[in-house]
Formats: structure tokens, C-alpha cells, sequence
């Protein structure tokens, strides 16, 4: 058996990956559990798509191999399209329910897939996708769509949900705090409660 | 101390505190940027820290501070090295008394760099030692113990992370804080620190002699290690080592080489005990040079033989598959798994409300068969809108610009280079094509801050690195007393005048500069300026397209209208190039 469990966060540059996985990585400190991880820096930053490698109980490399992910987590969803191949057939996606035309697309006159043929192109995987914009403004902020999402996906990952909380808590600049956590409670329930 | 979850910038900045830093310099470059970041806005440590203007400049402000006893740190990235391999190369005659670690960041894959060099033929070619952690904690702990080794043999001590290791995160075990201080202290020794021919031909026999030690040295401190497990070994070396670990049968013999100069004969002893020998190593065969110089029966795999790929980062899938080449079986394959073809990219862009974008617009509006070098930073993404023509290092917009335009070619030249580009090393080059008579256009991107390593201060910002004032200086001074009698500044989100400058410098001969003036986008935000949003009145877009050649991410495209989405930083320069006038500040309908 696989030693680490395996998550993938994908997203846009400046949708908040990083954070997310800030939080998966603190959660693990607070249990005790080594952990590995990996993040885009610099160039690929400005509107780029991004990934965060996590992998929880990893001793040794921070990256994922292709086939291999556990779960992966689509901040977009042209970018779970992109990045779906990390999972096995069959594999675990938690997606935002969000489309993000690239520029390139009206530069260079590139066809874009629509929302529905991209969850047609996903169906084979084992998916939930979440309206995480309208959870973020329940939860007091459109800023926190990657909380919902991380909260959405939380019912999948080997940590515990308070131990998970109490990371937002950590990680999430301190006049936040409130509205992060509602969001993760949000995002959590939407995640458990559908098929 | 503590178990925390940190960075590997991170664990390697902790580990300069650990250790008793007095004195750090650097130029942003990733992945090397945070360990300074973080070292200038710690409070934990009070010490001297500055960003430098650019490698060479930090490089020997950090080696005098060495020269005066102190602990000193210097970080840049791997081409970053490139600029201050001048002192580099002599430092090692010269030595140094206090600890000094030169730390040059290599990005395998070339992430965000323009070559996949590798430093260690830079250690290798001065002679010096090198520190390569396979791990985030491996990287702590060996910088940790940098400047000790430094000291102990009185030269500059290289670290060599890569991107996986920089741009890692992970459980990282750190110490207390270090409550040591020195005080500097230059001591006049001219036969050591002047090098003139007398005095570094005996320099140079010292530095050879210390060779024999060190490498012994690095044996002992458990940076070289091995196991013998099998007739078969891997021998790794850096972040490698950690995925050849993951997939390693528990037959298989493991050496890994943590530091350079390696023992020879350390590493003849453990090749001579297995038939074959698998090395593996990201960037050049440095490790496997060495491999196959000692190894006398055993037969070798490597990058040499093509069993390893040269180019590239590896993975846990990569070293599997090298394994299996070399008959020793992986303890797991993966599956060949590849993207969907045809997903539109997403590459990296400038910013919504960038300056940049409509400096560049205006460029390729009035030189319409213009030449465009340009240079390193967020503006190499005006790529993507036909405005970058060549970008090779630093500082080399304006000197290709000379060229170009001094070998004949009778096309407009007009070279762009950012404001801290310009400082790092664009001014001789400036200097250089007036001094020689180039006809040519230099755009000075000027947005107060070096942006695309993640914003750190610059002499053109006005504050240092620990964030005190610092002396006002003048791009318009410093180009007119290179010589250049034209000198414009523009606000770049006036589309007007930045296209009438424009003109008026393209009526003129010799080397004219314009300086785009705007703060960068993202710092105008934090620090509080807020521009009302533009919006599309759908009655008056006619879907002309206009605005879409501009090629703002806030400009989206709903059927056949424009709309402007919530990125918009309401810069106002697309209601300029919107032939209908459909484009209107919100709420001004």
C-alpha cells in the first residue's frame, strides 16, 4: 500500500491553492503526521494555472506522480480537466463548479469546452462538484471559495475535521477567522451530503 | 525547538538564524527570493540585511563582511551566479575568517529561469564546497552547519538547493534561535587579500592543498553516506535521492552524495563492491563523471549512456523507469498517464491593470516594423502580445538593442527593461550604446518594485530591504548623465500621451528613453489605491474586436459582445482603445 495519501489542488493563480494547502499541511503538524508538499512560485503565479502537491504521511519527495492521486481537488473547471490524469480510473474529484475562460482563448481563437461537456469528459471519475461561489457568500466572503472547497473535499482526506478546522483557524489572516470556518462547515456539508 | 510546516526558503532562512547570521545580501531570483524575504522582516534576530542591486554587488558586500569575521549569507539564483562568478572564482584564493555561504538556487526544468545551468560545475570550477540537500530538513540542517564548515576551512561554502527543495513545504524540526553576535573586525593582511600575481600564485597552492581534507571532511559529516545492501547500487544525489528512495528495492546498495568535492577513493570503495552502479542526478552528470573515473570493473548507467534523461526535473516515475533500464527492478511502476489533449493553455499573464500592457500596446502601435528586445521580469510576458522580440539574461534588452542597431539593421530597435533590471545591470549597457552612437529606443518599465520574484524593494522604491526610507534617486538623472539628451516619463494608463511620446521619440535619432511610470498593480492594491471598475455598455459594443487585441484578463467575450469581468483594476485604458466608446467607468453611464 501506498505510504502517503496523495491530494492534488489545482486552480488560477491567485485563487487561493496555496493557502489551502497551507492548511492541509498545518493540520498534519497538529496530528503528528509528516507531510511533503509542493507549490508553484514565481512566473506561473500571475493568472497561470497552478497545483499544490499534498501528500499526507509522505517521508520523501513532495511530487505526485500521474495516475497516482488520491484525490484531486479543481479550483476550475478546465483546470480538472487539465490535471485529471493524476488521478487513477476511477479517482476521487472534488470540483468547483466555476469556468474560467483563459485570455488565450480570445487571443488565439481557441475553442473552449462548455461547463456541461467538461463534467461529460470528468463523468468516469468519481466526482462532486460544488457551487463553491455561492457557499463563500453564505459563509460572509467570495474570498473564501478555496475554504468551501477545502471543506468540501475534507470528508475524503485522512485528518480529522477539527484537526482541519483549527488549521483554518491558524492559517487564515485573523479578521477572517469567522468567515472561514463558516465557509469549511459549509463546504463540508455540501461535500458529505452529495452523491 | 519546535516541528513546523515550512517552506524550504523557510527552513533555510531559520537555519541562518539558528546559526548566528550577522550579515546578509542578495538579488530576487526564484526559487532563491524568500530566504531573504523572510530574513528582512524577521524580528527575531536583529542583524544587517540588505537586497543588493544586484548578484556581484551582493556577492562581495556579503564576502567583505566574511573578510571583517562576521557570518555572512549571500543568495541568488543559479544565472544569478553567472554575474557574481568574478568574485566567486577568486574568493576561494582569498578565503575568508568569518563563515560565508553563497547560496545559488537551481531550477531543473527551468520553471521560472531561462537555462537549466548547474551549479556545482560552478563549485567544482573554483574549487569550493557545495552543499546539495535531497530534503526540506536536509536543507535546514546543512545550512545550519554551513557556516561552521566555512570557517573551519576558511572558504565560501556554496548551497545548492533546486526548486523542489526551495518551493517544498514540509514538517521541518528547528533550533532556538541563535543569541551570538560578532563584532566586525578587518584585520590588514594584504598577502591574503590583495591578489596581486605574487600573492595569488601562493593563494592558489593553498587552495589546492585544502582539497585532500575537505573531501575527507564531508565523508565524516555524513553528507557522503552509503549502505551496502546488493551486488546492484544507486548512487543519487540532491532532491533525487529522495524519489529514488520511494521506489528503491531493499536489495539494491544506496550511496548519496549530499556535498562536493566527493572522496574519491570513499566512492571507489563502495563502486568497487557491486557489479553495476545506477547514478542518479538532476542537471549535468557531475556525480557519474566521478563514478566512472574511479570505477575500475563495474559497469556504470547514467545520463552519459542515456539510461538517466539529462534535461528536465525527475520524478518518482522518472527514477522508476531509469531503474528498470538498469535491470534493477523499482519497487513500484506507475502508469503511463497523459493529459486530455486539447485543454486550451492557461498560461502565466499579465496582470488586469498591469502597466505594462498598454506601454506595450502603444509600442507596437507606433513601431509597427519595430525590433523589441526586452529583458527579464513580468514583462517578458508581453510575449504573448507580440512585444518581446529576444530576452537572454539581465541587463541584456539594451545591449542586444545596441547591437542590432549598430550592425545595420535599419528597422526601428526598441528595447524595454524594468526598472530594477535596469539598476541590476542595464546601465552599462545604456552607457555603452550612447558612448558608441546607437540609434534606438530604450522603454524603462518602471513600476517602483522588482514584481515578478514577489515584490521586494529596490533602490527606484525608496525603501530598503528592512523597510527604513531610502535616498530618492532619478531614472531621468541617471540616463540623461549617461548621456542621453532625451528623456521622457509618461503615465502609462494615459494612452494619449504614451502614444504621442511615442511619436515624438520615434521622429528622433540616436539613443532616446522613455520611462513608463506605474506602480505595479499588486502593490497599488495593498497599499490602499482603489480604481473605480470600467464596464461595457452592450448597447454601444459593436464586437469589433478592439479591445480584445489588447489582451486584458479582465476583457471577456459573451457571444459576440465584450463584457469586463470582477478582475478589473480600472486602469481605463481599454475605454481609450475602444473605437465605439462602449467602455465606461461604473456608475458614470
Amino acid at each position: 500500500m501506498k505510504p502517503s495519501f496523495d491530494i492534488l489542488i489545482v486552480g488560477i493563480g491567485g485563487q487561493g491553492t496555496v493557502l489551502a494547502s497551507n492548511v492541509l499541511g498545518e493540520a498534519c503538524i497538529l496530528e503528528n503526521c509528516t507531510v511533503r508538499s509542493a507549490e508553484t512560485h514565481g512566473m506561473a503565479q500571475r493568472g497561470g494555472s497552478v497545483e499544490s502537491h499534498i501528500r499526507i504521511g509522505g517521508k520523501h519527495g513532495s511530487l505526485i506522480v500521474p495516475g497516482t492521486a488520491d484525490l484531486l481537488v479543481a479550483f476550475d473547471l478546465l483546470e480538472a480537466l487539465r490535471y485529471r490524469h493524476y488521478l487513477p480510473a476511477g479517482g476521487r474529484l472534488v470540483v468547483n463548479r466555476s469556468l474560467v475562460v483563459p485570455t488565450s482563448v480570445y487571443q488565439q481563437d481557441l475553442d473552449v469546452p462548455d461547463e456541461e461537456s467538461i463534467l461529460t469528459a470528468l463523468a468516469d471519475l468519481d466526482v462532486t462538484c460544488i457551487d463553491a461561489a455561492s457557499l463563500a457568500e453564505e459563509a460572509g466572503s467570495i474570498l473564501s471559495q478555496n475554504i468551501v472547497m477545502l471543506g468540501a473535499a475534507s470528508g475524503e482526506i485522512p485528518l480529522r475535521p477539527g484537526t482541519l478546522e483549527e488549521a483554518v483557524r491558524r492559517c487564515v489572516p485573523q479578521k477572517t477567522v469567522e468567515v472561514n470556518t463558516a465557509a469549511f462547515r459549509l463546504g463540508r456539508e455540501k461535500g458529505a451530503g452529495t452523491p | 525547538m519546535a516541528i513546523r510546516y515550512l517552506l524550504g526558503n523557510e527552513g533555510i532562512a531559520h537555519a541562518c538564524l539558528e546559526a548566528n547570521i550577522d550579515f546578509a545580501s542578495g538579488y530576487p531570483g526564484t526559487p532563491s527570493s524568500e530566504v531573504i524575504d523572510v530574513l528582512r522582516v524577521q524580528k527575531e534576530r536583529p542583524f544587517t540585511v540588505e537586497w543588493s542591486t544586484n548578484e556581484k554587488v551582493a556577492f562581495e558586500n556579503a564576502l567583505a563582511a566574511a573578510w571583517c569575521g562576521l557570518r555572512a549569507l549571500c543568495t541568488m539564483k543559479h544565472v544569478g551566479l553567472n554575474v557574481a562568478a568574478d568574485p566567486l572564482m577568486t574568493s576561494a584564493y582569498t578565503g575568508v575568517t568569518g563563515g560565508f555561504v553563497v547560496l545559488s538556487a537551481d531550477d531543473p526544468f527551468a520553471h521560472s529561469s531561462q537555462n537549466e545551468q548547474d551549479t556545482r560545475r560552478y563549485a567544482h570550477f573554483a574549487r569550493l564546497p557545495c552543499l546539495d540537500p535531497a530534503s526540506v530538513q536536509e536543507a535546514h540542517d546543512m545550512m545550519r552547519d554551513a557556516f561552521a564548515l566555512s570557517e573551519e576551512f576558511g572558504l565560501p561554502v556554496i548551497f545548492r538547493p533546486t526548486t523542489r527543495i526551495c518551493h517544498s513545504k514540509g514538517d521541518v524540526d528547528l533550533g532556538e534561535i541563535g543569541t551570538e553576535h560578532r563584532t566586525a573586525a578587518f584585520s590588514r593582511d594584504p598577502k591574503q587579500y590583495v591578489v596581486i600575481p605574487a600573492h595569488t600564485r601562493v593563494l592558489h597552492k593553498v587552495l589546492n592543498q585544502k582539497q585532500p581534507a575537505l573531501k575527507r571532511r564531508l565523508v565524516e559529516l555524513g553528507y557522503n553516506r552509503h549502505t551496502v545492501r546488493g551486488k546492484t547500487a544507486v548512487v543519487a544525489s540532491g532532491v533525487a535521492a529522495a524519489y529514488v528512495q520511494e521506489v528503491l528495492g531493499d536489495d539494491v546498495s544506496l550511496a548519496i552524495i549530499g556535498a562536493y568535492p566527493i572522496d574519491e577513493e570513499w566512492l571507489a570503495d563502495f563502486v568497487d563492491r557491486h557489479e553495476k552502479v545506477l547514478v542518479v542526478e538532476e542537471l549535468d552528470p557531475v556525480v557519474e563523471e566521478v563514478v566512472r573515473q574511479v570505477a575500475t570493473k563495474t559497469e556504470v548507467f547514467g545520463k552519459i549512456d542515456g539510461t538517466v534523461q539529462y534535461e528536465g526535473e525527475f520524478t518518482p516515475a522518472t527514477v522508476a523507469a531509469a531503474l528498470g533500464r538498469a535491470d534493477m527492478a523499482p519497487t513500484a511502476t506507475f502508469p503511463a498517464a497523459a493529459p486530455v489533449p486539447g485543454v486550451p493553455p492557461r498560461p502565466p499573464i499579465l496582470c488586469a491593470g498591469c502597466m505594462h500592457r498598454p506601454t506595450f500596446y502603444a509600442m507596437r502601435k507606433v513601431f509597427r516594423d519595430g525590433i523589441f528586445p526586452s529583458d527579464i521580469g513580468c514583462y517578458t510576458l508581453g510575449l504573448q502580445l507580440g512585444a518581446v522580440d529576444t530576452t537572454i539574461c539581465m541587463g541584456a534588452s539594451i545591449t542586444v538593442g545596441s547591437g542590432i542597431s549598430r550592425s545595420g539593421e535599419e528597422r526601428p530597435v526598441i528595447s524595454t527593461i524594468g526598472d530594477s533590471t535596469f539598476l541590476h545591470t542595464g546601465i552599462p549597457g545604456l552607457l555603452n550604446a550612447v558612448y558608441n552612437g546607437a540609434d534606438m529606443v530604450v522603454v524603462i518599465l518602471d513600476n517602483r518594485i522588482t514584481a515578478m520574484t514577489g515584490h521586494q524593494p529596490n533602490p527606484n522604491t525608496g525603501l530598503t530591504a528592512t523597510g527604513e526610507e531610502s535616498t530618492p534617486i532619478s531614472l531621468d538623472a541617471i540616463c540623461r548623465s549617461c548621456g542621453v539628451s532625451w528623456v521622457e516619463t509618461v503615465d502609462p494608463y494615459d494612452l494619449p500621451v504614451l502614444l504621442d511620446t511615442f511619436r515624438k521619440a520615434k521622429e528622433r535619432r540616436g539613443v532616446r528613453v522613455v520611462i513608463a511610470k506605474q506602480p505595479c498593480v499588486i502593490t497599488a492594491r495593498k497599499s490602499g489605491i482603489k480604481r473605480k471598475p470600467y464596464t461595457v455598455d452592450p448597447e454601444r459594443c459593436t464586437g469589433c474586436g478592439a479591445c480584445r487585441s489588447f489582451g486584458c484578463p479582465a476583457i471577456a467575450f459573451d457571444d459576440k459582445n465584450a463584457t469586463i469581468t470582477e478582475l478589473c483594476a480600472g486602469c481605463g485604458v481599454c475605454a481609450d482603445i475602444c473605437p465605439s466608446g462602449a467602455i465606461v467607468m461604473e456608475g458614470r453611464r
